[in-house]
């Protein structure tokens, strides 16, 4: 999609000249190229979407009682995307744009329609071919579904109807302005949120005795009811309406504030300033939010308990690993390596079930021992690949993560570690003798990952701040001028990894004490994939980025063995985190919450760009790097 | 890259040590193996691993056999990844699963011809077509993966265009499991000519055939790159892109045939791994991809001769290294950790000799 883009973003002479007020076009003045392209992707991608199953397994889960599943969504959110971009017009420096009009409506209702015939041909193909072999999905589930169980000839026909018709509701947010379009935004994705969310929030009406509001909330069969979705949809737009009044009005105090989140991406200075006006709500946060994480837990179930704790888990991992990529900038793709040795020396050093060595002590002292043996890992296994390239330096600790796992699982060391049957009969953590936390309390484990994510927040954020820190993101953003500067670049290279594998350990050892168990393929190399793909989403070497990446990847989508609340993405996840990491390489390497100075560094390229395409001062250039903006993003 | 005017650290003493302690295991492994072919009551043979069993000759030529035949597979795919690098200077991860993808076009498109009996009653056609269909695939995947998510991406750091290569690798990967399903998806049988060891020299005839194979598409790449017009433009871009685009040549049209190149070699190689393994899953790719990056590495990245030669290295040494190497230490189950040697062996090049064994040519701006 954003090749175009790129590509028009390269020549600045390709765009034509303009009229430097903004003039209205007609309604069939279209660049038809672009939207026959349009046309095309989408139609590929509809039909891919449906091949892959999606729509034939998200079937079961309801969304909105009896309208919309997960899986009519599967071949929905697509056309009103490809609409969107059909109408958003590259605005370069110096020129002027249409305005926003009929016309973009009339585009992505084009693209919409022609995207969609996709789906008719496939609902026609899968009525006269049978090409089942290759390809398990064409089959009658399918074609169920895509005739909405009614008739061939009624599928054929709806599906270019609805494409036209999200088509142009995409087209034509460029056209109701952007308030109206950040309204429609922010209902869709509060109905989506609700629907989502529908097990923890049953999970924490019960907690506190409310049933009432989660049974009129959602249906008998799961999804949300058609009445609740009307008044979330309602409130949804009161609020976004309070917020943009609220906006308007602390506009007029202070003209900058209009500068947008996004803008931070870029570490400009009105948005710092932007972010400085609300240290009342940001104290109010700092004091709130401990306190309901404290107390939250008690009031949800068993379900959410486990979900929460498979985040922490992960929260604690991409802590670790934010240490070594985001902070450090060195390309770990073996991080698994530390979280197998967590979990194996606990595991070994606590189960009465370990082959050779059971000395059976209890948890905090095997995590002490483990603690040592992710950093001895740690220096092990950063000390030789320090010198090395970057690239170099990926696939050799990607090496060490496998070699690990297979020697895991290996005969050869299976006196040791027991090869493939694994260690299991691993006792729960007796907090001083107040308290077990045992895997089937989920509450419980809830409580001590807590308090580790707590730990590794406190000290991932002092150590931030702190000399070593600042070596480390020295040599982040260039090695030889921070060697020029005096930092010591091996010992802080090789520290980011005894630090992030003394992190990645805690959760390993957790991990083994809450599933009792631990097996040599919990530890494949997808974890350290996911983990990287939770960091780069929430915005490398920032902990608020790493955290709600987590939060948001692992709650939503679950880990490699973990579940998620959409239970059904099981065997689309690994496609999603993968489809997700080229996504955010292209569009947003900064990450959801980007840390400023990270952001500033991944853009460096095109500020330079533009600071030689415009011939004006850095300064400026830095201020919205890009070159090109997009006019009437939602 | 060491100056010698830089003091040494700790961490090049520990690199030192590690390094001939890497160099001193495989030495007294092979010394152990070699005293025990001379006699297998030697004292330090007997010392090493009490129960070693000598391999006898027959099992030493299959192996190194199977290995050359594995090695020229992954020298056919490690040329993706060294022609890539010598352009662009990133490691396209995604590659293995190009290779992949081609496996799964050959046994797809190959059980279709065996239904219908083309097969069986020719044999070579039929494996014509099938390698010409994944080349073709391949490419296609190639060039699209370079277009969508790599083209966007030029001068951007170089580890943004490797995280997104990972992303392609695990996507494709995904996308072929959603598609095709889990299941093992098996070539038919090869004729007998082919399974039969006495066609010649008592080798399995497939294994020739694999080494033959890889030898053509070898001498093809070779004529292409040194004798025509677009071979020249693609060393000229490898050598400077600046420089070549202001000779005239269209920087952007050389990337996508170097990754087509690289895609319709990786066919081939999908189309050998069949011949050799007769069965392909969507992870196939990634084992493959990593070890025929390993063979790029050794025989110098960015070399199109040396990734051929390191592939071979690669294969024999994967073959060879747990029974020669680690069975006489006393290690039990060695062919279990076959991929760990692999990755053993390319991080103890990279220790060893990082620029690879026949030099590695690289973009002007990545030589340091």
């Amino acid at each position: 999609m954003n090749m175009i883009e790129a590509l028009t973003a390269a020549r600045p002479g390709s765009g034509k000249t303009r009229a430097a007020a903004p003039a209205r076009r007609r309604l069939l003045d279209q660049d038809w190229r672009r939207l026959a392209c349009a046309g095309a992707v989408l139609a590929v991608g509809q039909v891919f979407i449906a091949l892959t199953g999606m729509p034939v397994t998200f079937d079961r889960r309801l969304l909105i009682d009896p309208i919309l599943s997960l899986g009519y969504l599967a071949l929905l959110w697509l056309p009103p995307v490809v609409g969107n971009w059909v109408g958003r017009e590259q605005v370069l420096e110096g020129m002027a744009a249409y305005a926003k009009g009929g016309r973009d409506v009339v585009a992505g209702a084009m693209a919409g329609l022609l995207g969609n015939l996709g789906l008719t041909l496939l609902v026609l193909g899968i009525t006269h071919f049978d090409v089942r072999d290759p390809l398990v999905h064409w089959s009658p589930q399918l074609l169920g579904i895509l005739e909405f169980d009614q008739s061939v000839w009624l599928g054929a026909l709806v599906w270019p109807a609805i494409g036209a018709a999200t088509g142009a509701l995409g087209g034509a947010m460029h056209w109701m302005g952007d308030k109206t379009a950040r309204t429609m935004v922010l209902a869709l994705s509060t109905v989506f949120a609700a629907a989502v969310l529908e097990s923890v929030i049953v999970d924490l009406s019960q907690g506190f005795h409310i049933e009432a509001v989660s049974d009129w909330l959602y249906g008998p069969q799961r999804g949300l009811t058609l009445a609740a979705t009307a008044v979330i949809v309602a409130v949804a737009v009161a609020a976004s309406a309070g917020f943009s009044w609220a906006r308007a009005a602390s506009g007029r105090t202070a003209p900058q504030a209009s500068a947008q989140p996004d803008a931070a991406g870029a570490g400009s200075l009105p948005a710092q300033t932007a972010w400085r006006r609300i240290p009342a709500r940001k104290l109010l946060g700092w004091a709130f939010a401990p306190a309901a994480i404290i107390v939250l837990p008690l009031f949800l179930g068993r379900l959410t308990n486990e979900l929460l704790a498979n985040v922490g888990l992960f929260i604690l991992l991409a802590l670790g690993l934010n240490i070594i990529v985001g902070l450090a900038g060195i390309l770990d793709l073996g991080y698994v390596a530390f979280f197998a040795v967590g979990g194996y020396s606990v595991a070994v050093l606590t189960s009465p079930g370990s082959p050779r060595f059971d000395p059976e002590i209890p948890w905090f002292g095997a995590l002490f021992a483990a603690m040592l043996l992710a950093g001895l890992a740690g220096l092990l296994i950063g000390a030789p690949v320090i010198r090395m390239r970057g690239d170099y330096l990926a696939v050799v600790t990607l090496g060490f993560g496998e070699i690990i796992r297979i020697l895991l699982l290996s005969d050869w060391l299976s006196g040791t570690f027991n090869g493939a049957q694994g260690i299991t009969n691993i006792p729960g953590v007796e907090v001083f003798g107040l308290a077990t936390v045992r895997g089937f309390e989920p509450r419980s484990v809830l409580y001590l990952v807590l308090f580790f994510c707590a730990i590794a927040i406190y000290v991932s954020w002092r150590l931030e701040n702190s000399r070593i820190g600042r070596a480390w993101m020295a040599v982040r953003e260039d090695e030889s001028v921070a060697e020029a500067m005096g930092v010591d670049t091996v010992s802080a290279k090789i520290m980011a990894f005894v630090t992030g594998a003394v992190l990645g350990s805690f959760s390993g050892a957790i991990l083994s004490a809450k599933v009792g168990s631990v097996f040599p393929h919990s530890f494949a190399i997808i974890v350290s994939i996911v983990i990287l793909v939770v960091v780069i989403f929430g915005g490398m070497g920032n902990i608020a980025g790493v955290v709600a990446g987590a939060v948001v990847l692992i709650g939503v989508l679950g880990g490699p063995n973990q579940p998620g609340l959409l239970q059904e993405f099981a065997e689309y996840k690994i496609l999603i985190y993968g489809a997700l990491l080229v996504w955010m390489m292209l569009q947003r390497p900064e990450g959801l919450i980007p840390s400023a100075r990270r952001a500033r560094e991944l853009q460096a390229n095109d500020v330079n760009q533009d600071a030689w395409l415009r011939a004006q001062p850095a300064g400026r250039a830095t201020d919205d790097a890009g070159g090109t903006s997009d006019r009437g993003r939602p | 890259m060491q100056k010698t005017t830089k003091q040494r650290t700790n961490v090049d003493w520990f690199l030192t040590v590690l390094r001939v302690a890497s160099l001193a295991v495989i030495a007294a492994g092979f010394a152990a193996f070699v005293a025990q072919l001379i006699d297998s009551d030697n004292p330090f043979a007997r010392w090493a691993n009490p129960d070693a069993i000598s391999l006898t000759g027959e099992q030493f030529r299959g192996l190194v056999v199977t290995g050359l035949a594995q090695g020229s597979m992954y020298g056919l795919i490690a040329l993706g990844y060294s022609m890539v690098y010598g352009v662009l200077g990133f490691i396209n991860f995604a590659h293995g699963e190009v290779f992949m993808v081609g496996a799964m076009t050959g046994a797809i498109t190959s059980n279709k011809l065996a239904e219908s009996g083309y097969w069986e009653s020719s044999f070579v056609v039929c494996l014509l077509l099938v390698v010409v269909l994944s080349m073709l695939v391949c490419t296609i995947t190639a060039v699209v993966m370079e277009r969508v998510a790599y083209r966007p991406l030029r001068g951007k750091p170089r580890l943004i265009p490797l995280i997104t290569s990972i992303g392609v690798s695990f996507f494709l990967q995904n996308c072929v499991l959603a598609l095709l399903g889990s299941t093992v998806k098996s070539y038919p049988d090869l004729p007998n000519w082919l399974t039969d060891k006495r066609t010649f020299l008592d080798v399995q005839g497939s294994k020739i055939l694999v080494v033959l194979v890889a030898a053509t598409a070898m001498v093809a790449l070779w004529y292409l790159v040194e004798k025509t017009k677009t071979g020249k433009a693609m060393r000229a871009v490898a050598e400077d892109a600046e420089i070549a685009s202001l000779m005239g040549i269209d920087v952007n049209r050389i990337i996508v045939k170097t990754f087509a190149v690289g895609g319709a070699m990786a066919g081939v190689a999908g189309i050998l791994w069949g011949l050799l393994f007769r069965s392909v899953i969507h992870t196939t790719g990634f084992l493959p991809g990593i070890k025929a990056f390993s063979s790029a590495v050794v025989g110098g990245i960015g070399n199109l001769g040396g990734s051929m030669a390191g592939g071979l290295t690669i294969g024999v040494a994967e073959s060879l290294g747990p029974l020669m190497i680690l069975e006489p230490l006393g290690v039990s189950g060695p062919s279990q950790l076959r991929d760990a040697v692999a990755f053993a062996v390319l991080i103890i090049v990279l220790l060893v000799r990082p620029s690879g064994l026949f030099g590695e040519q690289l973009p002007s701006d990545e030589r340091t």
